[in-house]
């Protein structure tokens, strides 16, 4: 046998390496046809819609095609209140990578997942308020506008509190 | 294995119905979601059934291309999935189609809805693909799924002993029998020079020769005998399935397929063919760039590099000639990953139901339907279905 | 008439933080080999292989085909779930059908994750919807913290209650030879001294990110009673989902419609009226202590709002009537992609009676869960008959 075909030299000390690897992908999500309704709403006029299931008359946001409970179609649009009441709450201190713009979030920051008056479902989203001792569930939050709103969901700024 | 795919009686799974969207270069006023209740809504309609009765939902979806995180969460409600049994594949929708009759024949759901859906458009297809390569020795010299379907496509050219005209052959007939079907993306009578003049993706590859970005969606109902009994229009049945994984592509002769030849071979069995050639009445083939094609028809025993050609040449695999292969214009002509292997089977059921409109196979009744995944083909899955046996009461 | 189908054979690695001794490929053969030694059976013994791992993490898109060699696949057909938290069982039930179906007799199941090598967080912040949840979500934290808040205030549960259960399952853990996070001196005060990484859940209310990998071999009535002197057959299987978006289910943890469905579905084909006397032990899929909390309600072990009487009772500690997590759980070993399926292969080991140090004497009957994505459940009963 020549050398060239003799192992590696075994019995190195294990210096776990590794390869890198950065993947970045841009993503377009059509938004389709229901949430192009309510984004626009939200955006032109500072309104808040959801869809009504004919079946159980539970109103949904998101609005959405088939209401899962009833495995039927949703029906018509229904305006919600820019009011609501925290369903869950906390302030997240953990650091992590906004996924959205792919930079790391600053932390502490409130979110909440909030039931807006008129809808049956609750919606995610941020509050001004990042004391836990504040927050609570139950408690009723009040939706703060962007003056300039491009047709996402952060055209609603924030929730404040209310009480 | 001292075992294979057990399916030896022809009538246990039935295909009830088969619906797909319009593939199209972009669906920008559709999420996947709404896509997926596109293809689920008709497919209720047209078959009867209410989506309250589905019970048992399997998908088929990837991670990467939806740009998220258990894609299959997203469709959910529209697929009938609240308070019950949905599974996910990451791969081909044709596996999903397996796990479905698995479901079916273990006795648990005399119903399996088995959806595929895909947005190619709303991602980048370099970066996504290049997500399956090893991340020690290939990714550093940026590959993704075109370089290496390229570099299989040149090592069939010169095994074979095949010409990038032989390519273009298959591109011609399939973008042809494209033309009869209003669902596909890309159709047209291109002539050979044209189709080697298209633009060049990778060498050997261009633009004709290599399945284009496309978004779309496919949905297919399952049914146990009984569900199969009093259906509102005709039924075809699972006759043989077969599956097998390859090595992966650096570690494997590229000019073959040793996993479509193993998996046709339990299909074949299960199905009681003997001599595909003349058992089988249509073929769909998953074959996103022209030399898979060829290779695929190699694996199945249609003949090798020159037989097949030769068999190309002649219109045997024209709609219309001995065995039509892709009749609907097949993934070369564009269906997205995931979607591509259960479009397949659509289609075939399309045929043996005589609901396949211009691009109909006269008196088909057996026809192959095929799914792969992985990189150029490491994942390999054959279907055979038949039409409703004429003697049934 | 389904098949009888048990599972015969189990292997699992030593899930840690960080194997960097080994890759994935190497991680997937360190369980199929212990697995497939378990059962006395060569790979050529396999008539199929399904898989499970969530490839957002590594971001590695099908990972198991560059790793086709781990697992022994060439030439055989195979099959990989996606399903999130609950991928392990999706992916043990699969198996089952395939099995009970009659396609194949003898089936190896495969869960694995590398959670060092990716971006776990931030692949959790994607299984967010785009357009509505994603831009609020912090990882699983900042979702769990919210729903385990809405649990506090419907419960009553109190902080002493979810740090008894982060103490229970890093003190089991010490029993399980695999398991990461082994504290056997931890106490309710450390646990309550540990930060909020996003109120009111602290740092030791919170499961670890592991590397790790589970296989199972599952095999048909004739085969399993070769394979194995006690099988543990698998004897109810179900699934079920919650609506699509993270704030449908009115009251989150509280009231996980998905989980009650899924474990009365299971309980009713086992004819089980009273899952604390008629399990013998339980291996739950918690990603926190207050989600553990919640499921006891959820999986019928006590009546709403009495989940914290029942860890202060002892009632799921090993020496109580259900013991819950013997391996330590989720709150130990969190490898995601076999995260589920280390609950179903840690229930066989129960009813097999070789779980060593952490059997629970004579069990004869296991619940085995899955949670994920929005609620997503899986459930399974094993039993030795």
């Amino acid at each position: 046998m020549s050398e060239k075909t003799k192992n590696p030299p075994a019995g190195k000390k294990d210096e776990g390496l590794r390869v890198p690897w950065l993947l970045s992908v841009e993503y377009q999500y059509a938004a389709g046809q229901f949430a192009t309704r309510f984004f626009q709403e939200l955006r032109d006029n500072g309104r808040i819609w959801g869809v009504r299931c004919p079946g159980c008359q539970r109103v949904y946001i998101p609005p959405r095609p088939v209401c899962g409970i009833c495995a039927g179609k949703t029906g018509e649009w229904v305006e919600v209140g820019d009011e609501g009441v925290i369903v869950g709450c906390t302030v997240v201190n953990v650091p992590f990578i906004d996924p959205m713009t792919g930079e790391q979030r600053p932390v502490p920051y409130g979110f909440a997942i909030i039931r807006l008056d008129g809808a049956s479902t609750a919606l995610y989203h941020f509050l001004e308020e990042t004391d836990p001792k504040k927050l609570g569930v139950g408690k009723r939050v009040k939706a703060v506008f962007r003056p300039e709103r491009k047709g996402t969901l952060l055209d609603i700024k924030h929730f404040r509190l209310l009480d | 294995m001292d075992r294979e795919v057990t399916l030896p009686a022809p009538e246990q799974v039935a295909i009830l119905g088969a619906v797909q969207t319009r593939y199209e270069a972009g669906k920008p006023h559709q999420t996947y979601n709404e896509l997926v209740h596109e293809v689920v809504d008709q497919l209720l309609a047209e078959t009867g059934v209410a989506l309250r009765e589905i019970q048992s939902i399997v998908s088929a979806s990837q991670d990467f291309f939806d740009g998220r995180t258990i894609s299959g969460m997203a469709i959910n409600e529209v697929a009938g999935g609240y308070l019950n049994s949905e599974s996910k594949i990451a791969g081909d929708g044709i596996q999903a189609l397996l796990y479905g009759a698995a479901r079916i024949l273990a006795g648990a759901y005399d119903l399996t809805l088995v959806v595929a859906h895909c947005k190619e458009s709303e991602g980048q297809f370099h970066q996504i693909t290049s997500t399956m390569f090893d991340p020690y020795v290939e990714r550093p010299l940026g590959l993704d799924e075109h370089i290496a379907a390229a570099l299989q496509a040149r090592r069939f050219l010169s095994v074979a002993g095949a010409a990038e005209a032989d390519l273009a052959a298959v591109s011609r007939k399939n973008h042809r029998h494209a033309m009869k079907n209003p669902l596909a993306r890309r159709s047209g009578d291109f002539s050979i020079e044209h189709i080697l003049a298209s633009a060049e993706i990778v060498s050997p590859l261009r633009d004709l020769l290599a399945g284009p970005i496309t978004d779309g969606a496919c949905a297919i109902l399952l049914g146990s005998p009984e569900r199969a009994r009093a259906p509102r229009r005709p039924v075809s049945w699972i006759a043989g399935m077969g599956s097998s994984t390859d090595a992966y592509w650096t570690d494997r002769e590229l000019a073959a397929s040793a996993a479509l030849a193993q998996a046709a071979e339990r299909a074949f069995a299960a199905a009681g063919i003997r001599k595909p050639l003349d058992d089988l009445h249509v073929v769909e083939l998953s074959a996103r760039y022209a030399h898979e094609e060829l290779l695929y028809l190699d694996a199945l025993g249609f003949g090798n590099g020159a037989a097949a050609k030769a068999r190309l040449a002649a219109g045997d695999f024209d709609l219309g000639g001995k065995l039509p292969v892709n009749p609907s214009g097949g993934a070369l002509t564009g269906n997205p990953t995931c979607v591509a292997g259960l479009a397949r089977v659509a289609e075939i059921h399309l045929q043996l139901t005589a609901a396949a409109g211009q691009r109909q196979v006269k008196d088909a009744r057996t026809g192959l339907a095929h799914g792969t995944s992985g990189i150029c083909g490491q994942s390999q899955t054959v279907v055979i279905l038949r039409g409703d046996a004429p003697q049934r009461p | 008439m389904p098949h009888k189908v048990g599972i015969v054979a189990t292997g699992q690695t030593k899930h840690t933080a960080k194997r960097t001794d080994i890759n994935l490929r190497e991680l997937i053969t360190e369980a199929v080999t212990r697995a497939l030694d378990d059962a006395g059976l060569r790979m050529s013994d396999i008539d199929a292989v399904m898989l499970g791992n969530m490839e957002p993490f590594e971001g590695f898109m099908l990972p198991e085909l560059w790793s086709v060699e781990g697992w022994g696949g060439l030439g055989k057909p195979a099959m990989k779930f996606n399903t999130g938290g609950t991928v392990g069982t999706s992916t043990a039930i699969a198996a089952y059908y395939f099995a009970a179906s009659g396609i194949y007799d003898t089936i190896l199941a495969v869960g694995f994750e590398k959670q060092s090598e990716g971006h776990t967080q931030t692949a959790i912040t994607t299984v967010g919807d785009p357009l509505w949840e994603r831009t609020m979500m912090a990882g699983a934290i900042g979702n769990f913290a919210v729903m385990a808040s809405t649990y506090v205030h419907e419960s009553g549960v109190t902080e002493e209650h979810a740090a008894k259960i982060a103490v229970k399952s890093r003190r089991n853990a010490c029993n399980n030879e695999y398991a990461h996070l082994q504290m056997p001196n931890l106490t309710v005060e450390e646990v309550l001294a540990s930060p909020y990484l996003a109120y009111p859940v602290r740092r030791l209310d919170f499961c670890p990110q592991s590397d790790g990998a589970c296989a199972l071999v599952l095999a048909t009535e004739a085969k399993a009673k070769k394979l194995a002197p006690q099988p543990a057959w698998i004897k109810a299987v179900a699934t079920a989902h919650e609506q699509q978006y993270m704030g449908d289910s009115p009251r989150r943890l509280a009231d996980m419609r998905s989980q009650r469905a899924a474990s009365q579905r299971v309980y009713k084909a086992c004819g089980i009226s009273d899952p604390v006397r008629d399990l013998d032990v339980a291996e739950i899929y918690e990603v926190a202590t207050y989600a553990e909390l919640a499921m006891y309600e959820n999986l019928g072990f006590c009546a709403p709002g009495q989940s914290g009487k029942l860890i202060d009772h002892g009632v799921t500690t090993m020496s109580g009537q259900l013991p819950v997590n013997p391996s330590g759980g989720v709150l130990a070993t969190n490898c995601i992609g076999a995260t589920a399926m280390i609950r179903v292969a840690e229930a066989a080991l129960q009813i097999m009676g070789k779980a060593g140090k952490r059997q629970v004497p004579g069990a004869k009957l296991a619940l085995a869960t899955g949670y994920g994505g929005n609620a997503w459940t899986d459930a399974l009963i094993l039993g030795r008959e």
